[in-house]
């Protein structure tokens, strides 16, 4: 490639439209806006892209046009094709494609004399290839994850820490080298890291396992920011630089958000560190001295007859509800409900679901109205004036012993407590500990009914027979 | 260009890009994401002035496979977040039918 030191008026001009992105991420603040927010990026993206045309007369160019039809034709198929069940899927596997865009870019200017011309640049190129290319192996490894294709569960194998440091300590080492090495040298090198990003992406991400993924996904995608950020200087181009660094800041806040969430540090996540933890007694979870519970009873243990009686309702879908697909069963519930004047909220802990948001889409979808959906913090303080929390598919964000026994994966993991309620009414597909291995003790509550079994068809019937006395009665 | 300018341009963005991201609720974050997957394949206009330079026919490409590549990012990305923000605009909708459109 030739030479590209200087920064090209047209792209310096394009710096302009950066403040577009950010008035439309200000939009995204509220739904009501949110639709404009978008459509004001894709505005800011299209003029981006007309003004590196103009700036490098490539109007006419009709390979240009022929790559570029390709991808909008790719990327318009995926967006209008995926079920909102599979948005982790796609945000993930999007993480992997940007990224590895980047790096392909990155290995382009180091392949010949005048691309990155001096090592500061070639440095940049030389984490843009890196980040990029790791990105990319790992977002295909979570992608794969998430599909069930491989094993949801963290895969480990012997000596596992150790490779995996090795890995990145000499990805450092070939990306300093390299940045410094003289002309001939540096696409080896180039290559050699390229290869051994892609190693360490993909030996990371298999330690990590599926409920962990919202904070993996979260900071993949700060990654892919960050490798177009890198790839943009390296290239001399303001804009990737600001624009990539926004979607650091993004993926960073959500990396943040989802590890408070689980009072876990990244470094722990990635490093898949409370894998081999002890999987904890069922003594030592039940050992907490229940507190006189309000015990109800359960009205004969009988759900419907709770659910008849009670006057408020808060449901807690986990990820269990997506993988049960219950969601149009919970709407027909939360419908049933509502007819019969029963208030209805839904609890949604951050990490319930593989992404940040993951359930709120999920019943956006089914039309639930989303001043319905209450965060963690606003509805713990409301749970003990609930008849009745409904667990759908979660477990371990409603655990008691995250709060109550030390030493667990999830210990001091803020949960939604759903032990609170007046009655618990739980639709799981079975009494087994979630994901984190800690057995609830939820579950031995007298106030709580335990409905197992594929809570489409547990959530259906509780519908049903809802729905019946509605029209019985009227 | 001095170091100064892109230092200050990567961490003011950043810093801007923060405080307006912070202010996105939980119940948006997942159209956040994607929205942020179509803002990475700001790596196109890398791409496209890689595919302008290119000196040998397997230069060309691969910079166009990055274009579509990072296109494929851009136009899904937007594509799949106004799906979803439709969804919760349908509901707003039903609630304020009066509501601007």
């Amino acid at each position: 490639m030739a030479a590209l030191s200087k920064i090209v008026s047209a792209d310096l001009a394009a710096l302009a439209f950066v403040p577009l992105l950010v008035l439309g991420i200000h939009w995204m603040r509220s739904p009501a806006t949110a639709v404009r927010g978008n459509a004001l990026g894709a505005i800011g993206m299209v003029g981006f892209v007309a003004l590196t045309l103009h700036g490098r007369g490539l109007w006419s160019h009709p390979a240009m046009w022929g790559w570029l039809a390709a991808g909008t034709l790719i990327g318009g198929f995926l967006a209008a094709r995926v079920r909102m069940i599979q948005m982790p899927e796609l945000v993930a596997l999007f993480n992997g494609i940007g990224g590895v865009a980047s790096a392909i870019v990155a290995m382009l200017a180091l392949s010949s004399e005048g691309g990155a011309t001096d090592s500061v640049a070639r440095l940049a190129a030389f984490l843009a290839v890196s980040i990029g290319a790791l990105t990319f192996s790992g977002s295909v490894v979570a992608v794969l994850k998430l599909a069930r294709v491989l094993r949801p569960r963290p895969v480990t194998f012997p000596g596992h820490g150790t490779i995996n440091t090795a890995l990145l300590t000499a990805l450092l080492a070939a990306t300093l080298l390299g940045s410094f090495a003289p002309y001939p040298l540096v696409a080896s090198w180039s290559a050699g890291a390229l290869v051994l990003a892609l190693a360490a992406g993909l030996v990371a991400m298999l330690r990590v396992g599926g409920a962990d993924m919202p904070v993996s996904i979260s900071f993949l995608n700060a990654l892919s920011g960050v490798a177009a950020a890198v790839a943009g200087y390296a290239l001399a181009n303001p804009v990737p630089v600001a624009v990539g660094a926004l979607v650091g800041a993004g993926g960073l806040m959500l990396t943040g958000d989802m590890c408070r969430a689980m009072n876990r540090r990244l470094g722990d996540v990635l490093a898949g560190r409370h894998v081999s933890a002890e999987p904890v007694s069922a003594d030592a979870a039940a050992a907490p001295p229940a507190a006189p519970t309000r015990r109800t009873d359960a009205i004969d243990r009988d759900p419907v007859a709770l659910l008849r009686a009670a006057r408020r309702v808060v449901i807690i879908p986990g990820y269990g509800m997506a993988l049960a697909q219950a969601q149009p069963a919970v709407r027909r519930l939360y419908d049933a409900l509502m007819n019969k004047g029963v208030e209805v909220e839904f609890g949604i802990h951050p990490v319930a679901g593989r992404m940040p948001g993951h359930m709120h889409i999920l019943l956006a979808e089914v039309e639930i109205p989303y001043e319905k959906f209450k965060e963690l913090d606003d509805i713990n303080p409301r749970l003990p004036e609930t008849d009745v929390a409904l667990v759908v598919g979660a477990n371990d964000v409603v655990n008691p012993a995250a709060n109550t026994v030390e030493g667990t994966p999830i210990s001091g993991m803020p949960v939604i407590r759903a032990d609170t309620a007046r009655a618990v009414v739980v639709c799981n597909l079975d009494r087994c500990p979630g994901y984190a291995g800690v057995p609830n003790p939820l579950y031995d509550r007298p106030n709580v009914i335990l409905c197992l079994g594929d809570a489409a068809e547990t959530i259906g019937r509780l519908a049903a027979a809802l729905e019946a006395d509605g029209s019985g009665k009227e | 260009m001095s170091a100064l300018f892109w230092l200050g341009l990567f961490f003011g963005a950043a810093a801007i890009g923060y405080t307006v991201l912070r202010a996105v609720p939980p119940l948006l974050h997942t159209p956040l994401m994607s929205g942020m997957n179509a803002l990475s394949g700001i790596t196109i206009l890398a791409a496209l002035a890689a595919i302008g330079i290119a000196r040998t026919t397997g230069e060309a490409h691969w910079a166009g496979a990055a274009v579509a590549l990072a296109a494929a990012n851009v136009v899904g990305g937007f594509a799949v977040t106004h799906r979803m923000l439709r969804m919760f605009r349908r509901s707003l909708d039903r609630e304020n039918p009066s509501w601007p459109r």
